[in-house]
């Protein structure tokens, strides 16, 4: 029987943070109790993008658009909404059209300017069902590409689909193919790198929540195409429900006959192998990720021999990161002119962000390569919060650079991005407003990457914790302009000499940082001020006496004492006992404490 | 290091299956270390000797791996786990100051466990609920859009 409603509630790690696995069960227990189990099918899908306003659940056929539900809000959406007819106000989206009612969902400035190719399931289908895949054309790229071309042609089609590599690096993914294809093994494999390490970054993560088939599909493309049998995907330990829906869809696959031997009985073997990381940023770098799913230590190699030619267990090796993977099937099914016909002159297609930080509308996003700066942080993620002003976006995690607020009319792709300090990265970005210190986040950024060097070669175990200890006095106040020009060519140097992508990447925040918010270091090298407030060792927390009312509640929030005052009189704070904590100002409902 | 490491014959059954499923495939040392420490909870060093001397590699091998990955504890871990989130998203709302609290509070720096095993505080990569900023987690239950306010009441809520 059709069910006459479907009510999706969506089952990403956002939304699940939120408890919308007990909206789930609700949902269930409520039908039941209403006698609707029958005729309404709840489905748990993959992310909307719209993590902000999570827990979101979506009512069909109408498409109303449900925001922070609660699970206590189901009982009223299952009695008002799919018994009677009557959608529940008070939880809908708000943005209305000129005449006053309603937007549909995807008409809203969030989704408005967006284009899903590779999230194209994700919110929609099941990720946990392979039927609902399979109803959505699933595995028909494949079948396609075995059946209708030949192993170059489908490499062709790639090249000519214009793809990149969406881990950061941009790499044309038809030439890496070729390589592969190219080598004669008697055993090749596929790998996927799902390693998404970037502070700041789920794009990946989302895509294997939402529609893990994709990736699994566009792999068994790629087996055909260079000739290999086998595939891995690396997938970070820190991912549950990602590494617990790929199970089941790979268990599913194998089931209908989608993995294994004779695939699909076309003629061809593919079978997939899940590997687990355990906390190694470098593991996304792509020689050390191959020596940790050979189950060794994740240190990176030097390049030549590629990956290509003697990657995982010396055999010739296809490694792509997940994003590229969600392209392939769509590239194959609709052909490479569609696909070309999306983006810039150099970058294809779209790109998912994470958009995080001092932004509205935190959540992913899919949108055409070439999209501006400007409409992502404006129109899609609906602005700063607070009122306050766009300082810096940063692109790229410990990689990237920050884009200052004088080029947020730059269009997005992979070469300006380059051509301004930054990297497209794996697709993290990261709004900053004026609160932020951008020494701060240049400081920030380095304290990982030294974290998460892996010791090998010099340049970057050492050179960047010397450029961090530099940093770290700029912040403290210590540091002289001197200081400024030795981390500006100590940057060059780990650039220039370090082994893999981690450390020729490692001094870009710094760099760019440098560059665009000198200022920012005069400042705090000169004057000994930070001047978003944020460096501890240089501000000093105050009351204004004009604005204080003495009502008390700072020196009560002190957690040290440091407050004194008289009711009604104005308080002041001892800086020799203040830690710079903030509670103060958290506290205060005059705004009358500054830093 | 703890000497008196006992582990029940139940947990060496399930170590010893597990090596056995592992003896055929290719690359099986870390599998080997992420089933030990799902079956003991941490990676006591006699589990390590019994995974070298099995697949026949040195210890220094095995120590290798296990002290690379973050995610290896070769310490037992306290009875409840924080985790306060320093991802981007999360540091430029404020988690660097949350977790300066939690150290306080607890007496402890990031990374290690209080002296009565309540509890053990880690400062973890993103956990990707950017959209909860700033976020923490307490054995996996997930604590979003703090204040410095909820430090006290989250420590409280799990402490005996």
């Amino acid at each position: 029987m059709l069910e006459r409603a479907h009510i999706l509630v969506c089952g990403g790690t956002g939304c699940t943070s939120g408890n919308s696995n007990k909206i789930y069960s609700e949902f269930v227990e409520h039908l039941k109790a209403n006698g609707l189990d029958k005729e309404v099918k709840i489905i748990m899908t993959g992310c909307f993008g719209l993590c902000a306003r999570g827990p979101i659940v979506v009512v069909y056929p109408d498409g109303s658009f449900y925001q922070h539900v609660q699970p206590e809000d189901v009982k009223e959406i299952v009695t008002e909404h799919i018994l009677k007819g009557r959608p529940v106000e008070r939880l809908l989206h708000s943005e209305k059209q000129e005449d006053g009612t309603r937007k549909a969902i995807n008409e809203t400035d969030f989704y408005k300017r967006q284009k899903r190719v590779v999230l194209r399931n994700c919110g929609i289908i099941n990720p946990e069902n392979i039927d609902e895949y399979l109803a959505y054309d699933g595995y028909k790229a494949y079948e396609k590409a075995v059946t209708e071309m030949t192993q170059q042609e489908v490499i062709d089609t790639i090249k000519k689909s214009g793809l990149r590599g969406r881990g950061g690096g941009g790499f044309s993914t038809g030439v890496k193919w070729q390589f592969a294809h190219d080598s004669q093994a008697d055993q090749k494999y596929v790998v996927c790198n799902a390693d998404e390490g970037d502070p700041g970054a789920f794009m990946d993560r989302s895509l294997l929540e939402g529609d893990p088939h994709a990736v699994i599909e566009a792999m068994m493309i790629a087996g055909y195409a260079i000739g290999a049998t086998k595939g891995y995907i690396y997938v970070r330990a820190e991912y549950p429900i990602a590494v617990e829906r790929l199970e089941i869809a790979i268990a599913q696959a194998r089931d209908y006959g989608i993995l294994g031997k004779n695939v699909m009985g076309l003629g061809y073997d593919f079978d997939i192998e899940l590997r687990l990381g355990a906390g190694a940023f470098v593991c996304g770098e792509e020689t050390a990720l191959l020596q940790s799913t050979e189950g060794k230590r994740g240190e990176p190699r030097q390049r030549p021999p590629f990956p290509a030619v003697k990657g995982l267990f010396g055999k010739p090796t296809l490694i792509n990161n997940v994003e590229t993977y969600g392209n392939i099937t769509q590239i194959i099914l609709n052909g490479p002119e569609w696909f070309a016909s999306m983006g810039t002159e150099k970058s294809k297609g779209t790109k998912v962000f994470a958009l995080g930080g001092k932004i509205h509308n935190t959540g992913l996003v899919e949108i055409p390569m070439g999209t501006t700066l400007r409409t992502i942080i404006e129109e899609i993620g609906g602005g700063i919060p607070g009122g306050k002003k766009f300082k810096a976006a940063q692109t790229g995690g410990p990689s990237g650079g920050c884009i200052p607020a004088s080029l947020i009319d730059t269009k997005i792709d992979y070469d300006n991005l380059i051509a301004i300090g930054s990297m497209m990265g794996s697709g993290g970005l990261i709004v900053m407003d004026e609160d932020n210190c951008m020494v701060d986040i240049a400081k920030f950024f380095l304290e990982f990457t030294v974290d998460e060097s892996c010791g090998k070669c010099t340049p970057c175990r050492i050179g960047n914790k010397r450029l961090y200890e530099m940093l770290d006095k700029v912040t403290k106040g210590e540091g002289t302009m001197e200081d400024l020009d030795k981390m500006e060519e100590l940057c060059y140097y780990i650039k220039e000499n370090s082994l893999c992508g981690l450390g020729q990447t490692a001094p870009n925040p710094v760099l760019s940082t440098l560059k665009y918010f000198r200022d920012e270091y005069v400042e705090h090298v000169k004057n000994k001020r930070c001047p978003a407030g944020v460096c501890k060792a240089l501000v000093s927390y105050k009351i204004k006496p004009e604005m204080c009312i003495g009502c008390g509640l700072c020196k009560r929030n002190c957690p040290v004492g440091a407050i004194s005052g008289e009711i009604k009189q104005p308080h002041v704070i001892d800086p020799s006992k203040c830690i710079k904590c903030g509670a103060c100002i958290q506290a205060c409902r005059k705004n009358a404490i500054t830093k | 290091m703890i000497n008196s490491f006992q582990d029940t014959p139940a947990q060496a059954a399930e170590m010893n299956a597990a090596l056995s499923e592992l003896k055929t495939v290719p690359g099986p040392l870390m599998k080997a270390l992420q089933k030990a420490q799902e079956i003991y909870g941490w990676l006591p060093a006699p589990v390590l000797g019994h995974i070298a001397t099995f697949f026949d590699v040195p210890l220094e091998e095995i120590y290798g791996i296990a002290t690379f990955y973050s995610q290896f504890n070769l310490n037992p871990s306290g009875k409840n786990k924080i985790g306060i989130c320093l991802g981007t998203a999360c540091y430029v709302k404020g988690s660097g100051d949350i977790l300066k609290a939690l150290e306080e509070k607890l007496g402890i720096s990031a990374g290690s466990t209080t002296a009565d095993r309540q509890f053990t505080l880690e400062a973890t990569r993103c956990i990707g609920c950017c959209g909860l900023a700033p976020v923490l987690t307490v054995n996996g239950e997930v604590y979003g859009k703090l204040t410095l306010d909820d430090v006290d009441k989250i420590v409280s809520k799990y402490r005996d």
